[in-house]
């Protein structure tokens, strides 16, 4: 009924022995995707950290399935997107049913564009993920604690102390932040005794992940109202090794045992698909809430992932948003640490990942009210629109099945240098850089996976920051040159990449070819342009032409230094 | 329709004529089909309209005229 996964033992932890209360600079709680990540980020950034489970398994079951874009890309950046994208299964196609109609109201292809390394979204089961990044953090060295339940938690003005019960004894640690990637239930949160505010949503939808051998297309398909499940909703997903999601919709007044009954379960599943052979995979009934803390940073506490912000599954919108937390504090926290950024600049994480979570639970509520009508109205607009849909190409931008998961565009930060100079496209302040197809030293390679290479982790000497510089106009690759020198020996480098031909370029520099146009054409790049890209490859300024002043005030502005210069800088 | 504020004067030719077709749309149907038949009827007149001021005004203007 259940798959098997992998246990992990439990180590006896060397404070239980020493007495002594160990400390380390972080200490995350919970080893989901979300605190695998964050460990992992901070391990690559050079920070000490350990992560602390109250379990000793990887997720039971196959529960969070879809992984988009942005956060292959983060998993990428931190040395394990490739393995997931091998494993997952790879979609674009969405088909949308509405009640006996065997044909779809409404079909979409999220593949925008070629020339991207990760698709708009993958399936894997959340265990293959947790696998995945454990491996990741082994090879970095790190350590999960499994069967370390903090119980309780004091915080500090300077930091935090945590009490930890073990199958083995109680022992002590301190850090100078805790992180808690404790999850929907958040026991620090529940320590610190803060509100959770929200919407409850009065449903219930069973999962029956099932393992079946079709050749369905691996395209996510939606049913609104279907004779196999009247009056609610159904969705199938592919999975990796022929496993499938059937989600349907039950409604409020269920008996919960009698619907988990296997026998009651294959009823609803040959309805759903008649005629399959199949066995179970795992089987669940969930309901789910959209809330979130008022404020992700209480001082030393820093929330992140489904202990902050909860929202309905339609939409793929948790594991992806909680991952993309992890991708923002991660170089904030490496900053402040190694005393290169004012405490004040986490106050940032906060305000960029609120920011994020409350587009997320506008997102999930919105399509919630659209595939759980609560009204009589409210479900005659639904079904007019999805009437309305297939003959009507207006209605279709009104079916809402899930709007999956996008990175939010942080234009409102407060790190960002908002623009000075006209642009075209997306890369605006605070978007999360595009990808596209390069060539570096005659390698073929993609721009995000070189710069995280060339420029991260802790086997550089600085956290990441990078400026694209478009090259091509000779008096302005010369003054780069020489910026380029003065950036690279900063308290907080910023290392400059020319984008343009070996045969032309800024001497010193490393020039990226931009091979299929992908960055001129992303980017609205021309000689001169330069964009300013954070540790996490958000966008923080961009130019049309900038001296070295301006890229500096842009880099201070987006590390919490409020005037420029007010760290020492080599002259230019 | 290239207005940029809602239409408070009459514009329909034949108002009774229009009136009586409306009626006539949802003879025999079930509450809960007349229901979607004017709320199909209102996604047409409002992607017609397109301009979200206009939307906003008409939806105003029906929410204040609630007389009961």
């Amino acid at each position: 009924m259940m798959a098997t996964r992998r246990s992990y033992p439990f180590k006896r932890p060397p404070e239980l022995d020493s007495g002594k209360r160990g400390h380390l600079p972080v200490i995350v709680v919970g080893a989901g995707p979300v605190g695998l990540t964050m460990a992992i980020e901070l391990l690559e950034r050079g920070i000490a950290t350990v992560v602390l489970d109250d379990d000793n398994t990887v997720s039971i079951g196959s529960r969070a399935i879809c992984y988009a874009k942005r956060a292959l890309e983060i998993w990428d950046r931190l040395g394990c997107g490739e393995v997931m994208l091998n494993k997952g299964v790879t979609w674009n196609v969405g088909k949308v049913f509405f009640g006996d109609d065997p044909e779809p109201v409404y079909t979409f292809n999220m593949l925008d564009e070629e020339g991207y390394k990760y698709p708009g979204f993958i399936n894997l089961q959340q265990y293959y993920n947790e696998e995945f990044l454990i491996a990741r953090l082994n090879e970095l060295g790190g350590e999960i604690r499994w069967k370390n339940t903090v119980v309780e938690v004091t915080p500090a003005a300077k930091g935090v102390t945590i009490a930890v019960d073990t199958p083995e004894g109680r022992y002590e640690m301190a850090c100078d932040y805790l992180i808690a990637a404790d999850g929907s239930r958040s026991p620090i949160r529940k320590m610190l005794g803060l509100d959770f505010e929200g919407q409850v949503f009065e449903d219930h939808f069973l999962i029956a992940d099932i393992k079946m051998k079709q050749d369905f297309p691996s395209e996510r398909r939606f049913w609104f109202d279907p004779p196999f499940n009247r009056g609610q909703s159904a969705l199938l997903h592919k999975q990796p090794d022929d496993v499938w999601r059937l989600d349907l919709q039950l409604g409020w007044d269920i008996d919960r045992d009698a619907e988990m009954k296997p026998e009651r379960v294959a009823e609803r599943v040959r309805a759903a698909l008649p005629g399959v052979d199949f066995e179970f995979e795992w089987l669940s009934i969930y309901t789910f809430q959209c809330r979130r803390l008022d404020k992700f940073r209480h001082g030393r506490v820093i929330f992140v992932g489904d202990s902050a912000h909860l929202v309905s599954p339609f939409g793929a919108r948790g594991a992806n948003s909680g991952v993309q937390d992890a991708d923002n504090l991660g170089w904030k926290l490496q900053l402040v640490l190694t005393g290169k950024a004012p405490e004040a600049l986490l106050d940032s994480y906060d305000a960029e990942r609120v920011y994020a979570a409350k587009e997320n639970i506008l997102n999930s509520t919105r399509s919630t009210d659209f595939i759980t009508p609560k009204s009589a109205v409210s479900r005659a607009f639904r079904n007019a629109v999805l009437e309305l849909a297939r003959e009507a190409p207006f209605a279709r931008p009104f079916v809402n099945s899930g709007r999956l998961s996008v990175p939010a565009i942080l234009r409102e930060s407060a790190l960002n240098t908002p623009d000075s100079d006209a642009f075209a496209g997306k890369m605006m302040p605070g978007a999360p850089a595009a990808d596209g197809r390069i060539r570096v030293n005659g390698r073929d390679e993609w721009l995000l996976t070189f710069l995280a290479r060339d420029n991260g982790g802790v086997h550089h000497k600085g956290t990441g920051f990078a400026a694209l510089y478009f090259a091509g106009d000779a008096a302005a690759d010369k003054a780069m040159a020489e910026t380029a020198k003065a950036l690279a020996q900063d308290a907080i480098p910023v290392t400059v990449y020319a984008i343009g031909t070996p045969a032309a370029a800024p001497q010193g520099l490393t020039v990226i070819e931009d091979t299929a146009g992908h960055l001129a054409r992303r980017y609205d790049g021309r000689p001169g342009t330069i964009y300013l890209l954070r540790p996490d490859h958000h966008i923080t300024a961009r130019w049309r032409a900038a001296d070295i002043a301006a890229i500096r005030r842009a880099r201070d502005l987006a590390t919490g230094h409020r005037a420029p210069a007010q760290i020492k800088e080599t002259a230019a | 329709m290239t207005s940029d504020t809602l239409a408070l004067t009459p514009r329909i030719s034949d108002p009774d004529s229009f009136y009586e077709a409306l009626i006539e749309a949802h003879r025999g149907l079930s509450e809960e089909a007349s229901q979607r038949l004017n709320a199909r009827l209102i996604l047409i007149l409002a992607n017609q309209i397109g301009d979200r001021k206009v939307l906003d005004e008409a939806l105003a203007l029906a929410i204040r005229t609630d007389r009961t």
